[in-house]
């Protein structure tokens, strides 16, 4: 039903390569298409249906007949449309320029709310590694990251409230984005959960490289494959702990904590030196014996160190490919190249 | 002493140091009194480190009437900003060149901390070595006790020694009463409301470490700076309010597939492998 062959270039990639729009994706269509991915949108964004139209690039019918046809052909599609704020009424009106702009507002409101569903989206997910990648996002500016590539984030799903932020995976805190021209970009649009999903994702980008240099993933030795709390420890916060904290320092001498003027958040920017110290739970079943059960046993064993409660030791083996299938249960898991996209 | 401003021909203005701290890239230098700079103690060292140190001194000082080349007078304009710079180092940590970078630090001429939870803090230049050409200028914020990378490559590319590696702390030791309240406010990585098991069990680890520094100063009475009071100490390890448990759920109703649950005894962490 697109009408957009007729178009130079659609709604979508026009709004993407809009200045400040830099970190968008561009939503296929199959994915705004399917009802099920617009679920509770109608309630939030006011001419509900005619910014769909405008997204989607559907020509508005000034006639009635051809607009009646249009509608039931938009049923099939977009269920309880019509139930909107908006709705009806306003549709036997020919449009008028002030309406166009309320109906752009709202367009580009309804994208970055499907843009927000988009990205946690196999597709999605996909398309903005690809981004992230090539340095869509921007890099941390924190020093002591060392340039890290960061992820557009926000603070909130829902819109109005705050703009969009980066999200650095390698000092885990969020930055507000260089250029002032991201700061008229919503931040629900990238909403809260992608940053992180992001690294649940694609584990294996090798989170300790700069953004100049190519990205790319961790290699296969056994060391650097530890895994620690479902994550590579390598790519825990890379960019924490020894060696990547502020020292405060007058002529060379460092200034005590007792001082007045003493480093005080130090903890904000550390890390332990041995990151499975973080393992709580292989921290509880050392201590607390033989209790842990099943479930509990493959995170565990995730470490190569030997586990005071294991009662079966791993069988020797490739330790990579039984985390890969590990990882394989999880609903999100796609593989770090893409190759299995299923949508 | 005509025309030495050959580089900016439109800006002429009768001071050299003026055309210097006015021009596109320097707005983080202050300017330095005149006396200052014609004390040669303040210089002592310098000339070993500035080539035709003579004639830069001269140029910054105003009295350079040298008949040169252009060629030439490129290189000794070039000395002449080292030199300026190199004496800015030590300026910025006397009263006075304190007093005058507090001033462009309230007006937030050095830009306001990226980090989001710093709220726009004013950020201060300073150098990650004393010795020149070796790191480019950075910008300490008070709040988070970070450095950052300045936003501009015009800021980038100024040598961090003529901020050097003193000049923030020593405001602060001087003016302790701008040092800004510490917040243990920080951002908490989550997936559809629920917190991510590897960062949340650093997040846990941090706070840990956070209140054994707390612990240690309430012991040697020294003032933690931290804007919620010493008494919390122990409350606000953990602060899932049951509002929040209510907004994890319904986000978690709109996408059962993720919806894996909270893993009992370690926190609600959203965690990839406990499913398998």
């Amino acid at each position: 039903m697109s009408t957009s062959s007729g178009t130079p270039e659609s709604w979508i990639s026009s709004f993407c390569s809009l200045l400040g729009h830099e970190y968008f994706a561009e939503v296929s269509e199959e994915f705004i298409e399917d009802d099920f991915n617009l679920t509770g949108l109608q309630n939030q964004v006011a001419m509900y249906k005619e910014a769909l139209e405008m997204i989607l690039d559907v020509e508005p019918e000034e006639d009635d007949d051809d607009d009646e046809e249009e509608e039931e052909d938009e049923e099939d599609i977009s269920g309880d449309v019509r139930d909107g704020p908006g709705g009806r009424e306003r549709r036997h009106h020919s449009r008028v320029a002030s309406d166009l702009s309320v109906i752009e507002s709202s367009a580009e409101m309804l994208y970055g709310l499907i843009h927000q569903r988009f990205i946690c989206s196999r597709a999605g997910i996909q398309q903005m590694s690809e981004k992230y990648d090539l340095g869509h996002f921007g890099v941390c500016p924190r020093t002591n990251c060392n340039q890290t590539r960061t992820l557009p984030v926000g603070l909130s799903d829902i819109p109005g409230e705050d703009t969009v932020k980066l999200f650095c995976p390698s000092c885990l805190d969020v930055y507000v984005p260089p250029n002032s021209r991201f700061q008229t970009v919503d931040g629900a649009f990238f909403g809260r959960t992608f940053g992180a999903l992001f690294l649940l994702t694609f584990p294996e980008y090798d989170l300790s490289r700069s953004g100049a240099e190519t990205a790319s993933t961790l290699g296969r030795s056994a060391d650097e494959l530890t895994m620690v709390n479902g994550m590579y420890a390598r790519n825990i916060a890379p960019g924490l702990g020894r060696g990547k904290i502020y020292e405060p320092k007058i002529y060379g001498f460092r200034v005590s904590e007792l001082a007045r003027s003493g480093p005080r958040m130090r903890w904000l920017r550390d890390k332990p030196d041995d990151v499975t110290v973080l393992d709580e739970a292989r921290r509880f079943a050392e201590e607390h014996g033989a209790e842990s059960d099943d479930d509990d046993e493959s995170m565990v064993n995730n470490n190569n160190r030997p586990v005071a409660s294991a009662r079966r030791r791993r069988p020797a083996g490739n330790p990579t490919l039984r985390q890969r299938q590990g990882l394989n249960g999880s609903p999100m898991n796609v593989d770090a190249n893409g190759a299995e996209s299923e949508l | 002493m005509d025309d030495y401003g050959t580089e900016s021909d439109s800006d002429y203005t009768s001071y050299w140091r003026d055309w210097f701290i006015s021009s596109r890239g320097n707005e983080y230098f202050c300017e330095i009194d005149e006396e200052y700079l014609t004390d040669r103690f303040n210089l002592t060292g310098l000339n070993t480190e500035v080539q035709y140190y003579q004639y830069a001194l001269d140029l910054v000082t105003d009295v350079f009437d040298l008949d040169c080349d252009d060629e030439m007078r490129e290189t000794i304009e070039k000395s002449a900003r080292h030199l300026y710079g190199l004496v800015h180092a030590r300026y910025i940590v006397t009263t006075r060149g304190l007093a005058k970078m507090l001033e462009k630090y309230k007006k937030a001429d050095f830009g306001k901390c990226p980090r989001v939870m710093c709220n726009s803090h004013p950020l201060l230049p300073m150098g990650l070595s004393d010795i020149p050409n070796l790191k480019p200028v950075k910008l300490y914020c008070a709040r988070c006790e970070d450095i950052y990378n300045p936003k501009s490559s015009r800021h980038a590319s100024i040598d961090g020694a003529y901020f050097g590696t003193s000049f923030h702390n020593i405001l602060f030791q001087v003016y302790p009463a701008l040092i800004p309240a510490k917040s243990a406010e920080r951002y908490v990585p989550r997936v559809y409301g629920f917190k991510v098991h590897a960062a949340a069990a650093l997040v846990r680890w941090q706070n840990g470490v956070r209140d054994d520094m707390r612990r240690r100063l309430r012991k040697m009475e020294v003032e933690s700076g931290f804007k919620d009071g010493e008494d919390d100490l122990d409350d606000d390890e953990e602060e899932d309010d049951p509002e929040e448990d209510e907004e994890q759920l319904a986000l978690v109703r709109r996408d059962p597939a993720l919806g894996a649950g909270p893993s009992g005894a370690y926190g609600g962490d959203a965690q990839m492998g406990s499913v398998a």
